[in-house]
């Protein structure tokens, strides 16, 4: 482990460097290098199946890396002890891409279980917490319905309340605009950059929502085959020359990226199953 | 042949390399059970849904089995001219053997399956993925209430097993066989011994609480994030306690009433 010395300021507050990662058999990081200044809104985007949410998952801790470095906070999150992570977590708020909200309790009790676990907070102002934290991605009127009585895009948005319940200074969303109307998407838009700007928080959006994503993001990456192909403000990734970069967000079905997993020829599969 | 000799080996590998992911598994929960001592109130909930929930069926068996054993104990007492031992065959079989033994049986079957299937679908789902997210971690929060909830609630549905047997085998040896109630109890009060009859059982229903409770949870958070790990995860922690327990119920028997 390395020595511990004081971060200075200007150090990445997320800082993923030469990461290499395999999964089932699939190499699916090879060297990536990601850093998130403090402050800023960073987009992670690519398609489909290129680990965006594994990226996450290995920020918060939950997988390690097989080489290369994660550091949140400068700390390492594949070498810190279980004390040391949980510890660390309590600054990150994490919006799941299928919610995970907890099934047997209501919306008002999801938002509110960071709050009990970690907080001795009297019971009612842990109210006028939730209450506002389900006002901001307006569901405070469904705070008392179950989760399996919400639709799929309500519950991303209670888990959004619940990510922010604790007033985390990190906040990883994944696919936070999938499965929204133009409204609801407008007002993520504007609270998620708001968020990151009244409060100075620290986010990082994955997404497939190329001109919304780059509305709000400060920086984005575009992640394919393993490696970032791109990376800069909005306005370099708009005007990127690069094939992979134009094919990503001018939406064109075919170019350098494969719309297709990884696979031998049809005919073989074809001429496999017939043999059968 | 070497093939068969090899799926054994892997077999055995991997039942071993599970063997010790429970055994760590085991360490870390009990180890984090402080926090119960805080929050008791964890515990109520799982002690309601563990324990409370699975009296119905406790209560129902208790009684009957007490009632086949005092029907089939006094045909054959009282070919001896000895059914005024009723009392006492009926209670030594029940807190030796029967009231532990059924109890974990039931227990596996109602309360084991339910928390291998709330965890493994909680794992299925994300839940407890997103609870690590959020610096909760699920071992305590989660598992070790309701493996705690499992240690309390079996020896405690094994005495009311064994009491409510007695009662059932007293009914129906006194109000349909005809034995003598006087008889029925000074018999079983002379002979049961609580150092060495009553203390054994609870032992062996603390023990057994344990296993089942253990082979629960480990089954629901090891399981296979899908819905047939899930399924596949319940059967395992029915079938795998029963056998569990009457194995060791074996052992415990031929260690304590030599
Ligand atoms: N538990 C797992 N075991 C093995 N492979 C996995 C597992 N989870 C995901 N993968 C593989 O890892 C790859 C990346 O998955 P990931 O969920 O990170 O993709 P993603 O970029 O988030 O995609 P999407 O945009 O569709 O959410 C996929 O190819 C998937 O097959
Ligand atoms: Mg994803």
């Amino acid at each position: 482990m390395r020595a511990k010395t004081p971060v200075p300021e200007s150090k990445a507050l997320i800082d993923v460097s030469a990461l290499v990662f395999s999964r089932g058999g699939r190499l699916l990081f090879n060297g990536v290098d990601v850093t998130v200044q403090r402050g800023e809104v960073v987009a992670i985007m690519g398609p489909s199946g290129t680990g965006k949410t594994t990226l996450l998952r290995l920020i918060g801790g939950q997988l390690s890396a097989q080489s290369g470095q994660v550091e949140v906070a400068g700390q390492p999150v594949d070498t810190l002890s279980r004390r040391a992570l949980y510890r660390l977590r309590r600054r990150m708020g994490v919006l799941f891409q299928s919610g995970a909200l907890f099934t047997d309790l209501t919306c008002y009790d999801n938002v509110a279980f960071p709050l009990r676990e970690h907080t001795d907070l009297p019971e009612a102002l842990i109210r006028i917490i939730v209450l506002m934290k389900l006002e901001a991605v307006g569901l405070r009127g469904a705070r008392d319905l179950y989760p399996s009585e919400l639709s799929g895009g309500m519950a991303r948005r209670v888990s959004l309340a619940r990510a922010l319940a604790l007033d985390p200074e990190i906040i990883l969303y994944d696919e936070p605009f999938a499965g929204q109307d133009p409204i609801s998407m407008g007002a993520l838009m504007k609270l998620i950059r708001q968020l990151n700007d009244t409060l100075g928080l620290t986010s990082v959006v994955v997404s497939h929502d190329v001109d919304e994503t780059l509305s709000i993001a400060d920086r984005a990456y575009v992640l394919s085959e393993g490696q970032v192909v791109e990376s800069g403000t909005p306005e370099a990734l708009r005007a990127s020359e690069s094939a992979w970069v134009r094919q990503f967000i001018d939406a064109r079905p075919d170019g350098p990226v494969p719309f297709h997993y990884p696979a031998g020829s049809m005919a073989d599969d074809v001429s496999e199953a017939q043999s059968q | 042949m070497t093939d068969w000799l090899e799926r054994l080996g892997s077999s055995t590998l991997s039942n071993m390399a599970t063997l010790g992911r429970a055994i760590l598994f085991l360490l870390r929960v009990v180890a984090g059970c402080g926090e119960l001592v805080r929050r008791p109130r964890l515990l109520m909930r799982e002690l309601y849904s563990v324990g409370v929930l699975t009296l119905v069926i406790i209560v129902v068996s208790g009684l009957f089995v007490g009632m086949v054993l005092s029907l089939q104990g006094y045909y054959t007492l009282v070919d001896f001219g000895a059914e005024q031992s009723l009392g006492v065959l009926v209670a030594l079989s029940l807190t030796r053997e029967l009231g532990p033994v059924v109890t974990a049986l039931l227990f596996a079957g109602r309360a084991g399956s339910a928390l291998t299937a709330e965890i493994g679908l909680m794992k299925a789902t994300e839940q407890l993925a997103g609870m690590e997210m959020m610096a909760v971690d699920p071992e305590r929060r989660v598992i070790a209430p309701r493996l705690i909830a499992a240690l309390i609630s079996l020896p405690l549905l094994a005495v009311i097993f064994t009491l409510l047997g007695i009662f059932g085998a007293y009914v129906v040896g006194t109000a349909l066989l005809g034995v003598d109630s006087g008889a029925f109890w000074s018999q079983m009060q002379a002979q049961v011994s609580f150092a060495d009859d009553v203390l054994n059982g609870v032992i062996k229903s603390v023990l057994f609480g344990l296993v089942a409770g253990w082979i629960a949870v480990f089954n629901g958070y090891d399981c296979m994030p899908t819905s047939q790990g899930v399924s596949r995860a319940t059967t395992q922690t029915v079938v795998v306690t029963s056998l569990v327990v009457l194995a060791l119920d074996f052992v415990l028997t031929a260690l304590m009433f030599d």
